[in-house]
């Protein structure tokens, strides 16, 4: 906030160009670790949170193998992970326990969801390119901005420490629900040093973390829009951002302060979850007076954790929308529609949450209630698909690797919608209910779906921060292989979810009659992971490598209209190298009479 | 883990060959507009935005702990949500302290606005000290006062032993919510209880003030109490509503066999969903308190952000104590819903 | 919104002596305000007094109890935030989400206490 108390410089986004700064030499903790500029911060977010899904996806690997070859020891690694993670989580031989089955679940969750995919999709990709699009020099706060990150890498300091603490981490799923979770990891008597207590701690501050950067998202796109930006000329992923930002700050808190209390129940044994007359099966070193509810937590949870879905998923469709527009070379189709749309999207996002708790025993008033927001929440989602869809129609599509994973989301993200309507129902939800068919119902939107537009905004923008293309073909490689093996991973998850498979078992379903006919695609899903896991390797060969050896980029690869490829590539502190002025809206491609097929924002005429 | 080493030995040996370093030099931050002025179409600055952001985040935040309080209290079964446990004249002291710190710091503001120095100083000042007042008070007097305060929940089939202390038969005539729960100073605790010690002091205590001796029992596994006025005349009509002055212990002890009661403990979160709600909603609003002030202090001594700021650009600082108080507006705010909800109704 | 301002910079002299007229009239205004301000914050005390005494005064049942005594709160609240706060005459973007922030957070209070209140007939939901 406080950053240049002689700040006045006039209310453009870009003014002057920086250059006399340029000339210091800063060692590489200020440039690279505690650097305030957005870009930096970004790239930190990115990388950190690329990190943690592929770390999330490997824990993931390992409860696959389990589920596929219960008991059995895990091949090559299993010695390792036991000397890793200690005797909790591996048996000696190198199998995966119960306990550790239960251990690498929640993790995965609580990894993919709050560790990967939001620092990727929404701080990562918003603080990089969210000033860029909108012609501004930097966030709002950029000091705000630094506590942000470093909020979250506390976070991730403590939730990976979390499994080396005694009995390893948490074990009570990503949701965390009382009264189970209130009294997990408490057998060992150590009320703060334990896998529950420790998640508790570490997601507070990630919460604390989302807040900060959400709040400087929300004012840099209202305040530091460039001349002639009106919001109507705004690029669809600064929207994306926006409303997604906006749900960050409304729904999080909720959740840290369930967060509070359920961290009391744990250290100083309140009851906010603890029911009366609860017995449980061992000494626990807690002893609870009693007259709370689990279900206040679910509701509290489901405040934030339901709008968090579209957190995941907004900030892909921004992306998404990006790339569409740039590769088929013509405006997207219904911008205003989508505008609208992403709004109802948010707002009725607030106001479904309690779809995930109808086997709660909801009465029938509060079940009808949110049965009808479910669906309606439908109709926004199929206008942003449908305008994504549409805007295909007749371009002349560049099928460049970001544009090979946007028409891959399109479907993909659709399997993931329409599979999503039938559990709105009560009715068929009570017999879904924590099936593998919720699995793959999720996991499509949120695997094929947005790591895929994450994919797809990796390729698009890589060459403006680093000034470099990745390579194509490699790229083309991991798009082929990923969109095969990703539906072999999850497509049987519908088949054995409707068949009955519950999401919890830990031999994947072996000792019950009922799964013998769906067992075997078990192993087709084993192997799917592993080969993904395979091609995801060609990616980060390909990240790496393209850093230095990858083809020479100008400004304008893409020979894109918005802001952000009006820069220097790579951008340089303060961003931009002359005033910026807006003078149209975003997708101007293709426009009869331009010398070329596209005209940039900034251009006069 | 190779590669990253790798990656690293080559950005510090040879910062400048790097692809991205060259082009990338990030040394301060950036000069972002609208950090003193105003934004003309939305006629705002950016820290005004953000505050105000903050705090809508902060209105879920505390609607998440009230709508707790709501959920929790409606599921309290006749009898589990006690009231008339807080000190009232303390709570509406530091009420009316909150209250007269907000208006200083809309005063210090507008001093500030009029390049009034001195005022705004002396405006300042005072709302440090409210804070300060509220804070001790809070934390060396209301807090403490709980903690050494001994609540026992008997079983309900058990509660006719204890009728003399709870008197369900006149609560019923009264149309009342039944009591469960005798409440008091512990002068002894059942052997191996945690509350031993306090006990132990209390009983000390008690001895000395009374000259009796009887407060410790043979027995190993009684809770001994010394009982509050409400508990040691369950049937006086004028204990049927809280008092508003806090009426002085009685001098009669209750012996209650551990066997009969349900859940027994000081006043602290664990005692109930009541003090659970209580304690972690007065801690966050404490928190907030005490951040306030910390901000506070530093734009009122003459510290580069603060005071001193006054002489480059005085706008700069009357923005910073604007926000700052909205802030504390805001933490006023929810104590005027925390003060009823729970020393009142 | 961002298209309505005008894009020229004036020049600096102009700029300053504007800024100046500006401050002047603003303290001015701000001068005007602060008895506003005192007989504010004297309401504010004296509701607080109300609130405790008509706690003590019996309305028939706890819940119309705690309806006065929030009325009371309320109104307060209000004051705090109207005239403290200066949400009255606040900027529109401001309002625009403070009213989102209210509409989620009576949801949030609404919509536990439905789920609490109708329950599926012959279960109960008693939680002590």
């Amino acid at each position: 906030m406080s950053t240049i108390a002689t700040a006045d410089v006039g209310h453009h986004g870009g003014t002057a160009p920086h250059d006399d700064h340029h000339h210091h030499e800063l060692g590489f903790l200020q440039k690279w670790v505690f650097s305030t500029d957005h870009k930096v911060i970004g790239l930190q977010y990115g990388v950190t949170g690329l990190a943690f899904l592929f770390f999330g996806f490997l824990l993931m690997l390992v409860m696959r193998w389990q589920l596929a070859n219960p008991g059995q020891a895990v091949p090559v690694v299993g010695e390792a992970l036991r000397t890793i993670f200690g005797q909790t989580v591996m048996t000696d031989n190198g199998a995966l326990t119960a306990a550790g089955y239960n251990v690498f679940g929640a993790m995965h969750g609580t990894i993919m969801v709050f560790f990967g995919i939001v620092p990727v999709a929404v701080a990562g990709f918003g603080n990089y390119v969210v000033p860029l699009q909108i012609g501004a020099p930097d966030m709002a706060f950029p000091k705000l901005n630094m506590a942000s990150f470093w909020c979250f890498f506390t976070s991730c300091v403590i939730m990976m420490a979390s499994f080396f603490v005694p009995g390893s981490a948490a074990k009570s799923g990503w949701t965390a629900y009382p009264p189970l979770a209130g009294i997990a990891d408490l057998e060992g008597g150590n009320l703060w040093l334990n896998g529950q207590t420790v998640w508790l701690i570490a997601m507070v501050f990630n919460i604390t973390g989302s807040l900060l950067g959400s709040i400087n998202f929300i004012t840099t796109i209202i305040q530091l829009r460039a001349p002639g930006l009106t919001w109507m000329r705004l690029p669809f992923f600064v929207w994306a951002q926006f409303v997604t930002a906006f749900l960050l700050v409304l729904a999080f808190p909720p959740l840290e302060a369930a967060g509070f209390m359920q961290l009391t129940d744990r250290v100083l044994g309140t009851s906010f979850f603890m029911p009366t007359g609860l017995v449980v099966g061992q000494t626990v070193a807690q002893t609870w007076a009693g007259g709370g509810s689990p279900i206040l937590w679910q509701h509290l949870f489901w405040f934030l954790a339901h709008p968090e879905v579209y957190v995941l998923i907004l900030p892909g469709i921004g992306i998404i929308a990006e790339v569409v527009a740039n590769n088929t070379r013509k405006p997207l189709y219904g911008y205003k529609a989508m505008v609208y749309a992403i709004f109802a999207l948010g707002f009725l996002s607030f106001i479904v949450w309690a779809h995930h708790m109808y086997m709660t025993g909801m009465g029938a008033k509060v079940a009808a209630f949110f049965q009808v927001t479910t669906v309606m929440i439908s109709v926004p989602s199929v206008v942003l698909l449908t305008a994504l869809l549409l805007s295909l129609w007749g371009g002349a599509i560049r099928f460049t690797v970001p544009m090979l994973f946007a028409t891959a989301f399109l479907p993909m993200f659709g399997i993931g919608g329409l599979t999503g309507i039938p559990l709105a129902f009560n009715a068929v939800d009570l017999f879904l209910h924590d099936t593998y068919y919720v699995i793959g119902h999720f996991h499509y939107v949120v695997a094929p779906g947005t790591i895929f537009a994450l994919f797809a905004g990796v390729y698009h923008w890589y060459p403006k921060a680093t000034g470099r293309q990745m390579n194509q073909f490699l790229g083309k490689v991991h798009f082929w292989g990923s969109l095969v093996f990703i539906n072999g991973l999850f497509f049987p998850m519908f088949l054995q979810g409707m068949a009955g498979v519950h999401r919890r078992w830990y031999d994947g379903g072996a000792t019950y009659e009922l799964t013998a006919p769906v067992l075997h695609w078990n192993k087709v899903m084993t192997v799917s992971a592993g080969i993904l896991a395979l091609f995801q390797l060609v990616f980060i060969f390909n990240f790496f490598t393209s850093w230095r050896t990858g083809k020479k980029v100008g400004r304008n690869p893409w020979d894109a209209t918005t802001l952000d490829w009006d820069t220097p590539t790579p951008p340089p502190h303060g961003n931009f190298d002359k005033p910026v002025e807006v003078f149209r809206g975003p997708y101007e491609y293709s426009v009869p009479g331009h010398p070329t097929d596209f005209h940039p924002q900034s251009q006069k005429s | 883990m190779a590669l990253l080493r790798l990656a690293s030995s080559r950005i510090f040996k040879s910062p400048m060959s790097n692809p991205i370093l060259k082009y990338l030099p990030f040394f301060t931050d950036a000069e972002v507009p609208h950090t003193v002025a105003a934004r003309p179409d939305t006629g705002l600055y950016s820290a005004k935005l953000g505050i105000w952001l903050f705090l809508a985040s902060e209105v879920m935040l505390f609607g998440g702990l009230f709508s707790a309080y709501i959920f929790l209290r409606i599921g309290a079964e006749p009898g589990y949500w006690p009231s008339g446990l807080l000190n009232v004249p303390v709570g509406t002291m530091n009420t009316a302290i909150l209250i007269v710190s907000s208006i200083t710091v809309v005063m210090a503001w507008a001093a500030l606005k009029m390049r009034q120095l001195g005022k705004y100083k002396f405006y300042m000042a005072i709302t440090i000290l409210c804070g300060l007042i509220f804070l001790t008070v809070k934390l060396s007097y209301e807090w403490p006062a709980k903690f050494n305060h001994f609540g026992v929940f008997i079983k309900k089939d058990a509660a006719s032993k204890y009728e003399e202390f709870l008197g369900n038969k006149h609560l019923e005539e009264a149309g009342q919510s039944p009591r469960w729960e005798i409440t008091g100073h512990l002068l002894d605790a059942p052997k191996g209880s945690s509350y031993e010690h306090q006990a132990q002091h209390n009983a000390e205590h008690f001895a000395h003030e009374t000259g009796r001796h009887d407060a410790v029992t043979p027995a190993e596994d009684d809770y001994v109490i010394q009982l509050d006025a409400v508990n040691a005349n369950p049937t006086d009509k004028t204990n049927d509503r809280p008092h508003f002055w806090p009426v002085p212990m009685s001098n009669k002890i209750a012996v209650i066999s551990a066997k009969d009661v349900e859940s027994a403990s000081v006043f602290a979160p664990r005692h109930s969903t009541y003090f659970a709600t209580y304690f972690l909603i007065t801690g966050l609003h404490g928190l907030h308190v005490l951040g306030g002030i910390l901000v506070f202090l530093y734009l009122w001594l003459p510290v580069k952000g603060g005071v001193n700021l006054y002489k480059t650009n005085p706008e700069h600082l009357a923005n910073r104590v604007e926000i700052a108080g909205l802030f504390w507006h805001f933490v006023d705010l929810v104590w005027i819903f925390v003060f009823p909800i729970f020393y009142l109704l | 919104m961002a298209g309505s301002h005008s894009h020229s910079t004036p020049d600096q002299t102009h700029a300053s002596t504007n800024a100046a007229d500006h401050a002047a009239a603003e303290a001015a205004d701000i001068a005007s305000h602060i008895g506003a301000y005192v007989k504010v914050g004297v309401a504010l005390l004296v509701l607080t007094g109300i609130t405790v005494g008509l706690s003590y005064v019996d309305f028939g049942s706890r819940s119309m109890n705690i309806v006065v005594g929030m009325i009371v709160a309320s109104i307060k609240a209000g004051l705090v935030a109207a005239i403290f706060m200066h949400l009255k005459g606040e900027k529109i973007t401001i309002w625009r989400f403070l009213w989102m922030t209210t509409i989620f957070a009576i949801g949030l209070f609404f919509l536990t206490y439905l789920a609490h209140s109708d329950p599926i007939s012959g279960t109960t939901h008693s939680t002590h």
